[in-house]
């Protein structure tokens, strides 16, 4: 009786295991890329559609793999599983430092020959080829830089109260209070942990400099992260804690930038990507919307970048393709036109900035200025500067103190251990 | 039943025959293998890797032993989740099953339209957590919900700000689990309530019981085996709750609504750390299992005696 259960159990199961592999052996000997990203509101999807349509002119199929939501988390655990089952997507969307863990699974494929072929290292900042490549070769594509320490003013609210942009922590403060005292929340703020951490990131680089935050958050150096200065960064936080209005917990970072666009806060700090908003509700940033780097920032440029990862295949068609695809990415004309949609600056430097906004304008000139003194800082709350469990241990440290009346010497001292205990 | 069939069909032995005998064996074997392989297999598997150092993807070859055992329970964030679990279960488990026997007693009062308050009472148990839990975010939000209505009706000292204060945001968690899961607790309770025997109530009015009596002495005592299943129903459903927390709360404000399932998640899938994820599933599984093998066991052996 046993024996029955278990011959058919096993003959089921063989026949599950044929049934998953059936589709894959039809799809090969065609040149297609599969390419998995969470790219799926409308602007990014359009600008995505360039690629696609660039590729099928050169008779490379595409096959739309979207993961929506969670900024990738769920793309990621969607990734897992389809390379622990053996079946590899030409390309995915990556962020940072997952691009080397992915790399380090030994399941990305060598582009080093592309990569001299186009001279990427000549067009690609070294910050950003650093997350690029591992152990000296190209597996990645980047697509844009994102700067993470920007200020948004709404400029209609900055010349009602009189103020002008600030370029310190004084005028900042003064700045908050002319909002305040004109009836506006001075800060729009979304409660979310990496929201409060993308705030922290400006305000420890803008308190420390350029030299103190490579200490924090790349090298994880304890006395660094317990420091007086990092207790300093605490204190700012706090300030800053009282310019935000009562219900920001759980906000959603584009309902804070839209309390920016209909005149309820005067301020957001948050990266370029939300100069997509501020297009959307028919601002002009630079005109409508002032930009300017985190006040004492202006030294640092904080980026993300996202990066189009290429796995390794066993098809010869496909890798064709996939070289297709790498080499479509890195393309000025995509880059340009990919990025003006996107909010973020072009990867490559070859892009002209002529058609960009004085906001993405002012990105770039400072990309390339910042390249011989250190300014291009990876970001922490983005996953560039430490691994993810890392970060998820900043996070935690940071919106907690944010969302409760810890001092700052405490807040201090439990980033030390928390960060002790992830690494 | 074997033993009778067995002579009358070992004469006239058909094709037909073996085909009902392997027939029953053969519809069932993919469901068994589905359950041993993804039920079973993935709990030693779970079990296998809490063990390892596995950090995004599983390794199976780094063995680190208890290390990750150690390194959950001197994570602030773990004990977070469990002190949070401990009121949100007791609360959750207690109240919902208090609402939902006093709700039936109330139906069962041979009440006119019974049907309808029995559906809508009901109702809740229909809509997924993450809906609840949506709704209730607004409801409780103070700059969108009851705080807000009550302040345009005029009554401007009323506060309400559960939901953004870290102490007081795993108290509208209970709420809402409350609000979904009473209406369901009630049904358990009525369908208990109706099938009392009514002689014995009878003989208790002829003894002179009054209706308190006869609830407190007679019929709350009989329904033991409605507040064990109500109970193990709602312990499960607090353990491993994920949804409404992620939908209410995620988690905030800061770290003060971390749930087990949430921190299982979190470091399995976003934060690289599958090990001691895994670590933290294999405490929940156990702490689930404290719970559910005695039901089962007593429940089993019931049913043998019968």
């Amino acid at each position: 009786m046993l024996k029955t259960y278990l011959t058919a159990t096993a003959a089921s199961l063989l026949a599950l295991t044929a049934a998953a592999y059936a589709p894959s052996a039809a799809a090969q000997a065609k040149e297609e890329v599969e390419v998995m990203h969470w790219w799926t509101s409308g602007g990014e999807a359009a600008a995505l559609n360039v690629l696609k349509e660039q590729l099928q002119k050169e008779g490379v199929s595409w096959k739309d793999a979207p993961v929506a939501g969670g900024g990738g988390d769920a793309a990621m655990t969607a990734l897992r599983a389809r390379v622990t089952a053996g079946d590899k997507p030409t390309s995915v969307q990556l962020l940072g430092l997952s691009v080397h863990d992915w790399a380090a699974e030994g399941v990305l494929a060598d582009l080093t020959p592309l990569a001299e072929k186009e001279h990427w290292a000549d067009h690609i900042p070294p910050a950003i080829q650093a997350f690029s490549t591992y152990e000296g070769k190209w597996v990645a594509a980047p697509v844009n830089i994102h700067r993470t320490n920007w200020l948004w003013i709404n400029k209609k609210l900055l010349d009602k109260v009189g103020g002008k942009a600030p370029t310190n922590w004084a005028e900042f403060e003064a700045l908050a209070k002319q909002f305040k005292d004109a009836g506006v929340t001075p800060l729009a703020h979304g409660g979310q942990p990496w929201q409060e951490a993308t705030t922290f990131d400006a305000i420890v680089v803008a308190v420390g400099g350029n030299d103190f935050y490579k200490k924090a958050f790349v090298d994880l150096d304890p006395e660094a992260l317990g420091s007086d200065t990092m207790q300093k960064a605490f204190d700012q936080l706090r300030v800053l804690r009282g310019w935000v209005d009562p219900n920001f917990s759980g906000r959603d970072w584009n309902l804070a930038s839209a309390m920016v666009i209909n005149g309820e806060a005067g301020m957001q700090v948050m990266g370029d990507w939300a100069k997509g908003e501020f297009i959307k509700a028919g601002l002009k940033p630079g005109v409508d919307i002032v930009c300017v780097p985190y006040p004492g920032s202006e030294k640092a440029f904080l980026f993300n970048s996202d990066q189009f990862a290429m796995f390794s295949l066993d098809d010869k068609a496909r890798q064709d393709a996939q070289l297709k695809l790498a080499s479509a990415i890195e393309s000025p004309s995509f880059q340009e036109s990919f990025n003006l949609v996107k909010g973020s600056i072009p990867a490559n430097t070859e892009v002209k900035p002529d058609k960009f906004d004085s906001c993405g304008q002012k990105s770039m000139a400072d990309r390339d200025a910042f390249k011989a003194t250190g300014g291009m800082l990876p970001s922490l709350a983005h996953g560039h500067a430490a691994p993810a469990a890392v970060k998820g241990a900043i996070y935690d440290v940071v919106t907690n103190f944010f969302n409760s009346t810890q001092s700052s010497a405490d807040a201090a001292k439990a980033l030390v251990d928390a960060v002790a205990l992830a690494k | 039943m074997a033993v009778i069939s067995e002579p009358a069909a070992a004469g006239r032995r058909s094709p037909f025959d073996w085909l009902q005998t392997i027939l029953p064996k053969l519809v069932l074997a993919p469901s068994f293998a589905v359950t041993i392989v993804c039920v079973y297999g993935f709990i030693l598997f779970t079990l296998y890797l809490s063990m390892t150092n596995s950090t995004m993807m599983p390794r199976l070859d780094s063995w680190v032993g208890l290390l990750q055992y150690e390194k959950l329970w001197s994570d602030p964030k773990w004990t977070i989740s469990l002190v949070n679990l401990a009121i949100y279960g007791v609360l959750y488990i207690g109240i919902s099953t208090a609402i939902g026997l006093l709700l039936a007693i109330l139906l069962d009062q041979r009440i006119r339209i019974e049907g309808a308050l029995r559906t809508i009472y009901l109702y809740p148990m229909a809509i997924s957590f993450i809906v609840t839990g949506t709704a209730w975010k607004w409801i409780l939000n103070p700059g969108l919900g009851l705080d807000k209505l009550m302040h345009d009706l005029g009554w401007t000292s009323f506060t309400f700000d559960w939901l953004i204060n870290g102490d007081m945001a795993i108290y509208t968690i209970v709420i809402a689990g409350i609000w979904q899961s009473s209406g369901f607790v009630m049904a358990m309770f009525l369908a208990g309530l109706r099938g009392v025997d009514s002689d014995i109530l009878k003989a208790a009015a002829i003894d002179g019981a009054t209706l308190p009596q006869t609830y407190r002495r007679i019929i709350i005592p009989l329904m033991r085996p409605v507040f064990l299943s109500a109970f193990v129903v709602s312990a499960h459903l607090a353990i491993k709750s994920f949804d409404l927390v992620m939908a209410l709360t995620a988690g905030g404000p800061g770290t003060s609504t971390w749930m087990p399932a949430l921190y299982m998640y979190s470091l399995t899938f976003t934060r690289n750390q599958m090990g001691l994820g895994a670590a933290s599933a294999v405490i929940m599984l156990a702490t689930i299992s404290a719970i559910i093998v005695p039901y089962l066991y007593s429940e089993l052996r019931g049913g043998r005696r019968d």
